[in-house]
């Protein structure tokens, strides 16, 4: 037994604090050891060679003039493989290496391995390739008349006949943006020399990629660890393989360890980029402004492998009407297989598209009630208790939608701009624009979306949670891109244990279960109630093998007396306890696409206002407000990080960012010709945080780190309207199209 | 691939007249991009940075390896609000005169100043020197009269170099982009006006119709400036690419030559 004068160890970084990132300072130092970093003895270089064309047959393909080079140690194609040939997160439909056929712009064809970088990419470009161009077919309408449909939702509820008074119809377009995170892709493969592999790679689920890995390797599942990596960014890019395959195969054929690293361009061709959408919409309401009828058409590139699309047009079709009620619905949503880069998954999962639309709708019908736009959105906010338009299904848990209306409302506007300041004008240091040529413009909009997986899928994420001398160690294999998972692990596990000191170890998919993805706004509900769950039964039992009623840092305590000191409870069999958690379970849609097919929903508001050159098409964002559902915060500073990035990405969407395609060919692979936003492009950011626990999540948190993206784009695009009058229905918006021109 | 650092211009010039192809390196930032992207793969890089004689910048003059950074800070307003567009501070302080004239980029900032100050292009070669008028250096995107075993030592300024001069650029964000349109005016004392253009034509463009319409008149009506604004309009030549349409820059050059040169007279 302890002595009595231990003083009681105050916790630091629990929930509800803006603890510190343990890997913040090694990540600013540029200490922190990225993917790209890693290096084996004796390892050889991977590199790839691609065809730049969107479909074409192989009517050559020679590899002895690479393999007759010095240094070449192995060059791959799709023969080669040596298990299932095809990959893909949701459906393996992607060759692993071109098969015969060129499907889409950057497809990879051939895979070399050699004893440096330099050599490698030679011996790739060395490579015989004869190709016969085939015509590639990147119209949608065509795509969906000759039936090249990937998935149809069809959603039918309510009444057929029921119509509005007021009627708006409107035909919008969304571009294809790339989700552009700052790492380029980077992997090892690393061969254990009894015939098995552990891999490195860019990744948002390892459990995913290791069954895929597998499958495409040959290998018994043993034999295959993927491993955690340490990636900068991903926003849905990782969610399918890139290179993993790849460096397997050259791994296992040269029995050497083999890195590869993609350039900025060959990121571009090497990863998923979000749907371009062509979306037509018919809004009826009655005289009051009540939303009678929404029908949508929606139309999603695909690209030219299934992968993740089937789940991405399902989240578009049921948030197609957005966060508002609405008895009578009809929605087609379609994701068509095109010749253009392959699509999947990109932060807001389909939702982004139809926000867009669906806002600009009410926009216009707000216009032609003679009604504010606000005060529209108020009347038919969807809340805890009514039923999501599309599906039917009952809202059960809090939505608080008018709540985000009304505090957006509530934070006041940005002064108009009496400064000369160059940066503080549309065309910024270009000195295009004299203050006197600019027009103000304020836009709202409403965004909406689910949390979690659904449609039944069995979502779940494991965790172990082990007490050690001197803290707790919270293991899983959910994967930190630097959205701050790391974080929030620490911090549910602090609160719960009520000790400082708690470590995160990302394990391998040998050594825990799947957390599932790091994606659909999941992991803090997920891998953090998977922690949770693990640290309340590790902290019973504590309690109960001391027979204590409080634990903390130092031990057990009853009536203010140490019982045990961690030392001691540790001294004896380990107390550790592993969770499988799963979320409340959802249902599949029927035929009409009905059913309660979602966990929980998320919601949350913009406003932006922007100054724009109605003569030369230049504008300026001055400001993007927003509040937003967070459930609880559990660590404010980063949800700030989230809500700033994610506007970022939506605003960047809304006025830049667009993968250019001409005929499936990508004209912009690289950040001279990509515009993402620079810190001179980003305003500020007001936010409120509107906090109604959810009922489930850890402490009440909620997913919140797509919203922010899905409904800045609309906000924007509608204060640009504003300011131009003009109905502006295709982001990107172009100055050409601010002034009213092609 | 060899690299050599010569240490002054006769080092430079020798070493371009044994390498007549070598491929030069003044800030590297165009060049390197090239080579990342496996555009161009030199044998032989000669670089510049050593040599003194190309940094100078006296009246009349400015050295080819003079950066953007201090054209910032130097007197000649145009060239200041020209350079201060270019990049990042990191590009503006590495990349020089010389790269941009090398490079001959239709969208190249610093073309239309030289365009409208009529500049000389100063070129050296072992042989010796010849100056070249702007419009003769630039030939095509890409392309200038630089021959083997030449280097571009600098640009001469006219002896009179207008106070009233103004710079404009378009690109689709607030910093860090490729121009969409830019474009220089100058204004004489006695009237006399010059418009260049970039970016709406395979080489940087002078809109002499526009020039002579406002040569002269002290004060265009708004009346003439429309006209002035149309004229410019239809004197450029753009295209449509991935990063604009040919119709929006068209119409994008008037009104920005137009406001420019509005801004040249309230100097
Ligand atoms: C991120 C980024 C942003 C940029 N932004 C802009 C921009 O806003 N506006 C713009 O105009 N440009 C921009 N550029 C392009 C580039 O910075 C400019 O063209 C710059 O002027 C090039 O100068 P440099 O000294 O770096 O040239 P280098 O790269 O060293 O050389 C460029 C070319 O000129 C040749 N050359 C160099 N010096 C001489 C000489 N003395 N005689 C003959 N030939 C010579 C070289 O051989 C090479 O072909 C940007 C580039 C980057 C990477």
């Amino acid at each position: 037994m302890t002595d009595l004068g231990v003083r009681r160890p105050t916790l630091l970084g629990g929930v509800g604090e803006s603890a510190a990132r343990p890997d913040g300072i090694a990540k600013t130092t540029g200490e922190f050891e990225f993917l790209g970093d890693m290096s084996a003895d004796g390892m050889l270089w991977g590199a790839t060679r691609r065809a730049y064309v969107p479909h074409a047959r192989i009517v050559g393909l020679d590899v002895t003039p690479a393999l007759a080079m010095r240094g070449v140690h192995a060059v791959l194609t799709f023969d080669d493989v040596p298990g299932h040939r095809y990959q893909g997160q949701h459906v393996t439909d992607q060759p692993v290496l071109a098969e015969g056929v060129i499907r889409h712009w950057g497809e990879a064809v051939a895979v070399v391995a050699a004893d440096d970088p330099e050599t490698a990419r030679r011996a790739a470009a060395a490579i015989t390739l004869e190709l016969e161009e085939l015509e590639p077919l990147t119209d949608l309408e065509e795509a969906l008349e000759r039936g090249e449909v990937y998935r149809h939702v069809r959603v039918r509820r309510g009444d057929p006949e029921a119509r509005g008074e007021v009627v708006v119809e409107g035909t919008y377009e969304t571009g294809m943006q790339d989700p552009a995170p700052l790492g380029n892709e980077a992997g090892l493969a690393l061969p254990d020399g009894a015939g098995g592999v552990d891999i490195w790679g860019p990744t948002q689920w390892t459990h995913v990629d290791h069954r895929q890995l597998s499958a495409c390797l040959g290998l018994q599942p043993e034999a295959v660890r993927v491993h955690p990596c340490r990636i900068g960014g991903a926003f849905g890019a990782r969610e399918d393989l890139s290179l993993q395959t790849h460096i397997g195969m050259l791994a296992l054929r040269t029995g050497r360890p083999v890195k590869m690293v993609y350039d900025r361009s060959e990121s571009f061709a090497g990863h998923v980029k979000r749907h371009r959408s062509q979306m037509r919409y018919r809004h009826e309401a009655d005289r009051d402004g009540n939303l009678v009828r929404v029908t949508a058409r929606l139309l999603l590139d695909g690209g030219a492998y299934e992968l993740t699309s089937a789940a991405v047009v399902a989240n578009s079709s049921y948030f197609a009407v957005g966060a508002y009620d609405c008895p009578n619905v009809e929605v087609d949503g379609y994701v068509l297989r095109t010749n253009d880069p392959p699509t999947g998954a990109m932060r807001g999962f389909g939702a982004n598209q139809p926000c867009f639309a669906a806002e600009a709708q009410m926009d216009r019908l707000a216009a032609q009630l003679g009604m504010d736009p606000l005060e529209l959105r108020l009347r038919n906010a969807l809340e805890q208790g009514g039923h999501l338009a599309t599906t039917g299904q009952l809202i059960e848990h809090p939505l608080p939608t008018r709540e985000v209306i009304r505090s957006l409302a509530a934070i006041p506007l940005p002064e108009p701009n009496d400064s000369d300041d160059p940066r503080l004008l549309p065309g910024g240091t270009g000195l295009t624009t004299p203050r006197s040529g600019v027009v103000r413009g304020v836009g709202y909009a409403v965004g909406f979306k689910n949390l979690q997986f659904s449609e039944a899928f069995d979502d779940y994420a494991e965790a172990r949670v082990e007490l050690t001398p001197d803290g707790a160690v919270v293991h899983t294999a959910a994967i930190e891109v630097g959205q701050g998972l790391v974080t929030i692990l620490e911090q549910i596990v602090r609160s719960t244990l009520n000790m400082t000191h708690v470590r995160v170890a990302f394990d391998h998919t040998g050594r825990i279960g799947s957390a599932g993805s790091t994606s659909a706004s999941r992991q803090t509900q997920m891998a953090g109630g998977a922690a949770l769950e693990a640290a309340r039964r590790v902290r019973d039992e504590a309690l109960e093998r001391a027979g204590g009623d409080e634990l903390d840092e130092a031990g057990v305590w009853r009536d203010g007396r140490l019982l045990a000191s961690l030392e001691e409870l540790c001294a004896g069999a380990a107390i550790e306890h592993h969770v499988r958690y799963r979320h409340p379970a959802t249902e599949e849609p029927d035929e009409n696409g009905q059913g309660a097919l979602h966990v929980d929903f998320c919601v949350a508001a913009h406003r932006a206002v922007v100054d724009v050159d109605v003569d030369l098409g230049m504008l300026r964002v001055v400001e993007i407000a927003i509040a937003q559902d967070v459930g609880k915060a559990l660590n404010p500073q980063q949800l700030h990080g989230q809500i700033e990035g994610g506007i970022a990405q939506g605003m960047g969407q809304a006025i830049m960012e667009e993968v250019v395609l001409d005929r499936g060919v990508v004209r912009n692979p690289t950040f001279m010709d990509y515009l993402l936003p620079t810190s001179l492009d980003m305003p500020p950011v007001e936010a409120v945080l509107v906090e109604e626990p959810s009922p489930w999540g850890p402490y009440g948190a909620k997913g919140m780190a797509e919203l922010p993206t899905v409904s800045a784009t609309p906000a924007v695009a509608a204060a640009i309207r504003a300011a131009t009058g003009r109905p502006l229905d295709r982001v990107p918006v172009r100055p050409q199209g601010i002034v009213g021109l092609q | 691939m060899q690299i050599l650092r010569p240490r002054d211009l006769d080092g430079a010039l020798d070493a371009l007249a044994a390498h007549p192809d070598a491929s030069l390196l003044a800030g590297g930032t165009d060049l390197m991009v090239e080579v990342n992207l496996e555009h161009r793969r030199p044998e032989t890089v000669i670089a510049l940075r050593r040599v003194g004689e190309l940094a100078e910048w006296r009246d009349g003059f400015i050295g080819a390896t003079v950066t953007y950074a201090r054209m910032e800070r130097e007197r000649l307003p145009a060239l200041a609000e020209l350079a201060r567009t270019v990049g990042s501070p990191q590009i503006r302080a590495a990349g020089t005169l010389g790269g941009n004239l090398g490079t001959a980029s239709p969208a190249g900032d610093a073309l239309p100043f030289l365009a409208a100050l009529d500049a000389q292009v100063v070129l050296a070669s072992a042989e010796g020197r010849r100056r070249l008028p702007w419009d003769e250096f630039l030939l095509g995107p890409g392309h200038t009269a630089l021959r083997p075993g030449e280097l571009v030592l600098g640009v001469e300024l006219p002896d009179t170099v207008p106070a009233r001069q103004a710079f404009a650029k378009i690109g689709v964000r607030q910093a860090m982009v490729i121009a969409t349109v830019n474009c220089c005016v100058v204004r004489h004392d006695d009237g006399a006006t010059r418009v260049a253009m970039g970016a709406v034509g395979p080489t940087v463009l002078r809109a002499r119709e526009a020039e002579a319409l406002v040569a002269g008149v002290a004060e265009p009506s708004p009346q003439l400036l429309d006209e002035f604004q149309r004229l410019v309009s239809k004197e450029v030549q753009p295209i449509t690419d991935h990063r604009s349409t040919a119709e929006y820059r068209r119409h994008a050059a008037g009104v920005l030559a137009r406001r420019t040169l509005e801004r040249c007279l309230h100097r």
